[in-house]
């Protein structure tokens, strides 16, 4: 299977690991991600208001582009995905942006109702290609590591258009974490925000809501935390010290877990 | 009500794509809230000060609407689909689209950088806080 891949900003500078390890262990999976040339950054957050246009545009290109190649679009990033995915949505189902976003779309040759297929990482590995077969490919088996899913916000909310997993009881990583030999921790707060963003201004923000998710998942028996999202993983790690948990991109540990982790 | 914005609860509404009215004030919405403490305006409220009209107050609050850190959470959990982040981001904009009203410009980025900083924190920061 290939797929229109939208890789987004990050994963071409401070995550390049989430990109190369999630690109070597899809080779060894057996599907491929193709990248879309010319992406645009998706903005990073979704743009909430109805009149905010311009800002859906380049979600709306990639969209078109995976379309005219009869591709699904396949994201890594939780906040690529969440912003590519709700902004195909209105494209589907929003008159006033779809009217509105093809208007500017139409010098480019671009009409587009929200045909493309929006997928992230996890799905493919969950619904393509299936983790039992994730299970079977695995060299390196994670035996005894206590692994926690950290959702955060973006890749459950909201569930009605993301519709990837359960929002308040998702298992998806879990479910994977199982695959790769390993022994999955479920506490509360792994679908509560890390302060995202607002780190830029207030570290303090962040810094307390991370205290309180680290705490959490170290008294439940987790060792280590993994994530989606480059976000997540900068706010977890910068205040992770003194905490005793790891934190790692889902990729790596699946790499690792495959045996694709060093490159050939 | 007088206004020194000339900002309505009826554009708020219309940008939101929310009808506050729909609100039966379960305060779930604060309940989830990760920056309840950080707001002077809890998401409850704030709902409620826009169906009473009190957009000037809301526009003046930086810490109600720069301290949401836009995790959807009230939008998942309110058992009436009012969305209360969809409001506190209409009046976000209602700010930062006035001329010289930008939250971050970019002569603070340089300040705030660090070796770490994932370029997803800036886009983002720059989508909600300046036009």
């Amino acid at each position: 299977m290939v797929y229109s891949y939208f890789p987004g900003c990050t994963l071409k500078n401070k995550a390049k690991d989430l990109d190369a390890y999630g690109r070597r262990s899809a080779e060894a999976l057996g599907f491929t991600l193709e990248e879309i040339p010319e992406w645009q950054c998706c903005g990073g957050v979704y743009p909430m208001n109805k009149d905010e246009i311009a800002v859906r545009l380049s979600s709306v290109r990639a969209l078109a582009y995976a379309k005219d190649h009869d591709q699904e679009l396949i994201t890594m990033c939780s906040a690529c995905h969440n912003v590519i995915k709700q902004v195909n949505n209105d494209m589907a189902h929003d008159e006033y942006i779809s009217e509105h976003a093809n208007n500017y779309m139409k010098s480019e040759g671009v009409e587009y109702h929200g045909e493309t297929k929006v997928v992230h990482y996890l799905e493919v590995l969950r619904d393509e290609i299936g983790y039992d077969k994730v299970k079977e490919a695995v060299r390196n088996p994670l035996k005894g590591k206590k692994i926690g899913a950290y959702y955060g916000c973006l890749l459950l909310r909201p569930s009605d258009v993301m519709a990837m997993d359960n929002a308040e009881n998702p298992s998806i990583i879990e479910d994977l974490i199982k695959a790769m030999g390993a022994d999955p921790i479920v506490y509360a707060q792994r679908n509560e925000c890390c302060g995202g963003y607002l780190t830029l201004e207030d570290k303090a923000i962040p810094e307390k809501r991370v205290k309180t998710i680290l705490q959490n998942a170290k008294e439940q028996g987790a060792e280590m935390v993994i994530t989606a999202c480059p976000l997540c993983y900068y706010n977890l790690k910068k205040h992770a010290e003194g905490t005793g948990v790891e934190v790692k991109y889902f990729t790596e540990v699946l790499a690792d877990a495959l045996g694709v982790k060093e490159e050939n | 009500m007088a206004s020194n914005y000339d900002v309505t609860k009826e554009e708020i509404e219309e940008i939101a794509g929310v009808n506050p009215l729909r609100c039966m004030r379960c305060g779930r919405c604060s309940a989830a809230c990760p920056s309840f403490d950080n707001m002077k305006y809890h998401p409850h409220q704030f709902v409620a000060m826009v169906e009473n009209g009190e957009i000037d107050a809301l526009m003046e609050s930086e810490s109600s609407i720069y301290k949401c850190m836009s995790c959807m959470a009230c939008i998942e959990r309110c058992p009436r689909q009012v969305q209360p982040a969809r409001l506190i981001e209409a009046v976000r904009l209602a700010v930062v689209r006035k001329q010289g009203q930008n939250h971050l410009t970019p002569d603070d980025i340089p300040a705030l950088l660090d070796p770490d900083l994932p370029q997803q924190a800036l886009v983002s920061a720059y989508r909600k806080f300046t036009k």
